[in-house]
Parts: structure tokens; C-alpha cells; sequence
């Protein structure tokens, strides 16, 4: 009589090798979307700063858009902006995977419902960019 | 009967969060941390953005959004370190440190809205 399989499959662990993310483009496109809750992390971050320059008057307020300036600020932000788009884009695109929505019985088409919510990104957009320079 | 877990109740947070930080962040992010500072746009007056700030509407909105997606990023860094680094021997330390910075955060976060202003 041999031993079930399936009491070997239990003692079997597959070592996964830690950089297994870096062999395939798509494991790397993974793993580069699970970062980017790092940077939605620090944009609040950055953003609660602001606020908080902005509550102790004109002169933090300056500081804060100086400091902002800085070479290292930027760079920090452009890449954080990159991965606000990436987190954004990928977002928006699983949607429809993870959720269907019906009107009047129907399905609502993949495509719409990521259109539809491409438009709302827009208008969100365009108003608080009006509400803050406008 | 199924065992009933807080995971449900989590990944609504972190869709609500995913969406609010898709639609608001970016556009703020390109704001105040690049097109103001550089100067590609002039900067709102103080007095005007103290204003805004003031806003109960404001202020509610964005406590919201810092709050979700806060949440959402400490949700998906949860699975970052346990898939990515495979920390998942380490979860309970793990989802406390992400959970817990994220209510750190929003403590802030109201701290600022709701009183410091």
C-alpha cells in the first residue's frame, strides 16, 4: 500500500524565491500597482502638511510651497504622480472585473462602466482644480 | 455557519478608498505638489485657500478621502510585504502596523480638519 498523495502534498511547502516578482513583466506590473499604496500613503501625507501650513498662517504657507520646491520634493512627487496615475488607471480598469452593474435588468457593458467612470475622474478634476486656481 | 470576520467590512474600505484616491489625489498631487511650488500655475492667496479650507464641506470631504485612502493603502501594503517580501508568517504584526499607522493618519487627519484650523 503507498502512502496517499495527498499526505505528501500537506508536508510539501513550495519555497517561493524572494524575488520571484522580478521574472515576469507582469509580476513586476503587480507588484509595482500593490506599491503604490506607498505613495497614495505620502500624497496624504504631503496633503495634511499642507493643511497644516495653511492653518498657521501665511508665512508656514509660503514655506511649505518653498520647501515644495525643493529638487529632492519634486522628485519624490513626480514619481509619487506616476503612481497615483498607475494606482488610477489600474483601478478604474478592474472595476468592471470586480463588480457588475445592472440597470433596468441589464448588464451595464465593461467598457461603459469604465468609461463612465474615466468621465467621473475627469469632472472630479476639472472641479477641484476650479475650486483651488480657479 | 460560516465564521464571520471583519474582511468583508475591510475590502469595502478598500474599494471605497482605491476610488477616492483614483478620483482626488491625483489632480492635488499635480496641484500643490508640482504645478503651485514650480510656479507653472500662481498659488492661490492664503486667505483664499484658508477659506476653502474652512469649508465644513471641505473639510468633511477631505477627512473622508485622507481616512479611505489611508485605509486602502494600508490594506494593499498588508499584502504587499506578506506576497512580495512573503512576510506572511507575520501577519497579525503586520496588519497592526498597517492599520494602525493608517488610524494614526487619520487622527491626524481630523486633528487638523476639524481643530487646528
Amino acid at each position: 500500500m503507498s502512502a496517499p498523495s495527498s499526505y505528501f502534498a500537506r508536508l510539501h511547502k513550495p519555497r517561493m524565491p524572494l524575488w520571484w516578482w522580478l521574472r515576469r513583466r507582469t509580476y513586476l506590473a503587480f507588484v509595482l500597482r500593490e506599491l503604490s499604496s506607498v505613495f497614495v500613503g505620502w500624497s496624504v501625507v504631503f496633503l495634511l502638511l499642507l493643511v497644516r501650513a495653511v492653518s498657521r498662517g501665511p508665512a508656514a504657507y509660503q514655506e511649505f510651497l518653498d520647501r515644495a520646491a525643493s529638487p529632492w520634493l519634486v522628485a519624490l512627487n513626480v514619481v509619487t504622480l506616476a503612481f497615483l496615475l498607475y494606482h488610477a488607471v489600474t483601478f478604474v480598469n478592474l472595476t468592471p472585473q470586480a463588480m457588475v452593474v445592472r440597470l433596468r435588468g441589464y448588464r451595464v457593458p465593461p467598457l461603459a462602466l469604465a468609461g463612465s467612470m474615466y468621465l467621473a475622474w475627469l469632472l472630479v478634476s476639472a472641479f477641484l482644480a476650479w475650486l483651488v486656481v480657479g | 455557519m460560516a465564521k464571520r470576520t471583519m474582511e468583508p467590512f475591510v475590502w469595502l474600505l478598500f474599494s471605497g478608498g482605491g476610488v477616492a484616491a483614483a478620483l482626488v489625489l491625483p489632480v492635488l498631487l499635480l496641484l500643490f505638489g508640482l504645478a503651485l511650488p514650480l510656479g507653472w500655475i500662481t498659488p492661490p492667496d492664503h486667505a483664499d485657500l484658508l477659506g476653502l479650507l474652512r469649508n465644513p464641506l471641505t473639510r468633511l470631504g477631505l477627512l473622508v478621502v485622507c481616512a479611505l485612502a489611508l485605509v486602502h493603502g494600508a490594506h494593499r501594503f498588508r499584502f504587499t510585504l506578506q506576497d512580495g517580501l512573503q512576510l506572511r508568517p507575520y501577519d497579525a504584526v503586520i496588519a497592526t502596523a498597517c492599520y494602525g499607522a493608517a488610524l494614526v493618519g487619520t487622527a491626524f487627519a481630523a486633528y487638523l480638519l476639524l481643530v487646528a484650523l
